[in-house]
């Protein structure tokens, strides 16, 4: 069934790799109190797979989009960005309407008299006239859902982003940066219902995103010289070092007591904010972007190998994979919480859920293939289609 | 050795804990439960004076319902039981809990709390609510300050005690910003963080008590409680360097 996957499209398989992984990352981590995900890289370090996720749909977006831009305009490439949120806006809503029917099977079946206070959680069960349109509006996310109104929101901003970055990359990538630095000097981000903001907050996460999209039109060969030098390399190794030091004071018991950080230290670096992207956050993930092409080349053999092939070809239908990822962590919870939480089954749950996202993967393919979206680029027109270039936008 | 190493990797796996569950220990290993964050104030009154009024600020989860709730749940457990290990030292707990409130809310109430409670020490049970309602964990986090300063304006030692462990719920409530933001809280000020999800989350990993459980079971409710009464009263105990006699085995 593995068949070479690379096309004369120009497509870096790196990309799908990685995302693919990083989609597997998000779903184990996704599974609360899953010992399988002690080897998601959040515990090594500041940043974790959302990083690897953003980077990469920014990356793919303007990788897709840009050509089309160039070749059939602004407003057909728009339209294309357009409907691309309005997929994953669908695709968000399908995953709400699941997170429904799991937690009215809670409301109903869960009395524990230790959890009255958790019991609140359903509270928003009483007036589902309030909940669903909140919920319909991006405002009310649930936990664990919040990614893809991420997504949709760069997505629907795109499109003028792109067209700056064909024209001048380094003023777009400036603006970028201009509204990452007012939107923590300001405080600005988009509320969120009940009360509250986005958890992922848009103005701070569009900064990897378009860096992602910058890097794809030519920023990455314009830093190709800065990343092949040792020093980067150094830098970004010594980094990556110094975050796993703390990360390590944060599980393992003891070691921070072996390694004293002065409070003032501590002021300095805490709370690491993920809602704003905190700069050592993205810092951590531009170190390991760094180590990462420079020791795997685009020609890397592996690419080719069967070993890698699953989670290529995750990453290349990563709307479908994120989506069944979040449901299967849903799913695994509740088979955890109703059979079995032992260490055996979380072990089984995560191999379960990464064989399904393959197996799943592997259908969407084969199901595109039949269907003549995936043909081969030659024998196609010259309509860019974002599933072969480099995986989805 | 192949045979032994398959054995010992069963053993490992199939460890549910369904045999520490027979027996009601609730131990914390010292990592969890101690810190180096003194109680100063607390120090000074138990010696000075003989005696210690703790107050426990929260909302719904320091309370167990019923009729036997109140004399059950942590706030009357931790009462008697640091009343025994430091004896004679009178020790008095009063609890202000409003269901439903932020950190926020219960912020706004503790100057008047100290004015009508004059504490020695606030424990201050808090993140639940704010979780659920998604706050801004900066919001939440500013909070914790604006609380915590107007206590130790007061001349209380203060304790924050984080969310419980839910294990059913922790798909639907992210606890981990809010127990983060109580931790730096916590160390800024130099007081003592109460790790109950950290804590709750071992007894349900040794096995102690089966947190997954999902009826209408008043006894683990009440198991937890005590235990939750015990542990604090030891933080108590060593964070204000207070002489005290051993603990007494729970579950008796």
């Amino acid at each position: 069934m593995h068949s070479p996957v690379v096309t004369s499209t120009g497509r870096d398989l790196r990309l799908d790799l990685f995302r693919g992984i990083a989609l597997w990352l998000i779903f184990l981590d996704h599974i609360p109190s899953n010992v399988v995900s002690w080897i998601t890289i959040r515990n090594y370090g500041f940043s974790d797979a959302t990083e690897i996720f953003i980077f990469i749909s920014g990356y793919t977006a303007a990788f897709v989009y840009g050509r089309a831009m160039r070749e059939r305009g602004f407003v057909v490439a728009g339209a294309r960005i357009l409907k691309r949120a309005w997929q994953i806006y669908v695709a968000h809503i399908f995953l709400f309407a699941i997170y429904l029917a799991e937690i009215s099977y809670v409301a109903t079946s869960f009395e524990n008299p230790l959890y009255a206070e958790e019991m609140n959680i359903l509270d928003f069960l009483k007036q589902p006239d309030q909940t669903i349109v909140q919920a319909l509006l991006l405002k009310f996310k649930p936990a664990n859902m919040d990614v893809l109104p991420l997504y949709i929101v760069l997505l629907i901003v795109f499109p003028p982003v792109l067209w700056l970055l064909q024209r001048a990359p380094t003023v777009a990538l400036g603006v970028s940066a201009a509204i990452y630095v007012l939107a923590w000097w300001l405080n600005i981000n988009l509320a969120a219902y009940p009360e509250g903001v986005w958890y992922f907050n848009p103005f701070a996460w569009q900064l990897l995103f378009v860096f992602g999209a910058w890097c794809a039109m030519g920023g990455a060969e314009r830093l190709g010289p800065a990343l092949r030098s040792p020093f980067t390399t150094g830098l970004a190794l010594a980094y990556i070092v110094f975050a796993i030091i703390i990360a390590f004071t944060w599980y393992i018991p003891g070691f921070n007591r072996l390694i004293h950080l002065p409070i003032w230290f501590e002021d300095l670096i805490y709370p690491i904010d993920k809602t704003n992207l905190d700069v050592l956050r993205f810092a951590h993930f531009l170190a390991l972007a760094a180590v990462t092409v420079r020791f795997i080349p685009r020609t890397w053999p592996a690419l080719n190998s069967w070993v890698l092939y699953p989670a290529i070809i995750c990453g290349q239908h990563s709307l479908e994979i994120f989506c069944l990822g979040i449901f299967l962590a849903f799913a695994g919870h509740f088979a955890m919480v109703e059979v079995s939480a032992a260490i055996w089954m979380q072990i089984l749950i995560s191999a379960l859920g990464i064989i399904i996202m393959t197996g799943t993967a592997a259908l969407i393919m084969w199901y595109k293939t039949v269907e003549g979206r995936g043909a081969p680029a030659t024998t196609r027109p010259k309509t860019a289609n974002a599933d072969l270039a480099g995986g989805e936008a | 050795m192949r045979l032994m190493a398959a054995a010992a990797l069963a053993a490992l796996l199939f460890a549910d804990g369904a045999v520490a569950a027979e027996r009601p220990r609730c131990g914390v290993p010292d990592y969890l439960l101690f810190g180096e964050s003194p109680l100063k104030r607390v120090s000074s009154v138990v010696e000075t004076q003989k005696r210690l009024r703790i107050a426990v600020v929260g909302t719904g989860s320091s309370a167990l319902a019923g009729p036997d709730g109140p004399p059950s749940a942590y706030p009357s457990r931790l009462e008697a039981v640091l009343g025994q290990r430091i004896s004679p030292v009178v020790v008095k707990v009063v609890t202000l809990l409003r269901t439903r409130l932020t950190a926020e809310d219960l912020a706004k109430g503790m100057d008047k709390l100290l004015s009508d409670e004059k504490p020695n020490l606030v424990i201050w049970q808090t993140g639940t609510i704010d979780a659920i309602r998604r706050i801004d964990p900066d919001a939440f986090k500013s909070a914790l300050e604006d609380g915590v300063e107007r206590l130790h304006r007061g001349g209380a030692d203060v304790i924050l005690m984080n969310m419980q462990y839910s294990p059913r719920t922790e798909t639907m409530i992210t606890v981990s910003p809010y127990a983060d933001a109580m931790r730096v809280v916590a160390q800024h000020f130099d007081i003592p963080l109460f790790d109950r999800l950290g804590i709750m989350r071992h007894w349900s990993e040794t096995g102690a008590f089966d947190l997954y459980a999902a009826g209408r079971d008043n006894v683990l409710a009440h198991r937890v409680h005590d235990c939750i009464g015990r542990a604090i009263a030891a933080l108590v105990i060593h964070a204000g360097k207070l002489p005290a006699v051993p603990a007494p085995q729970a579950g008796q």
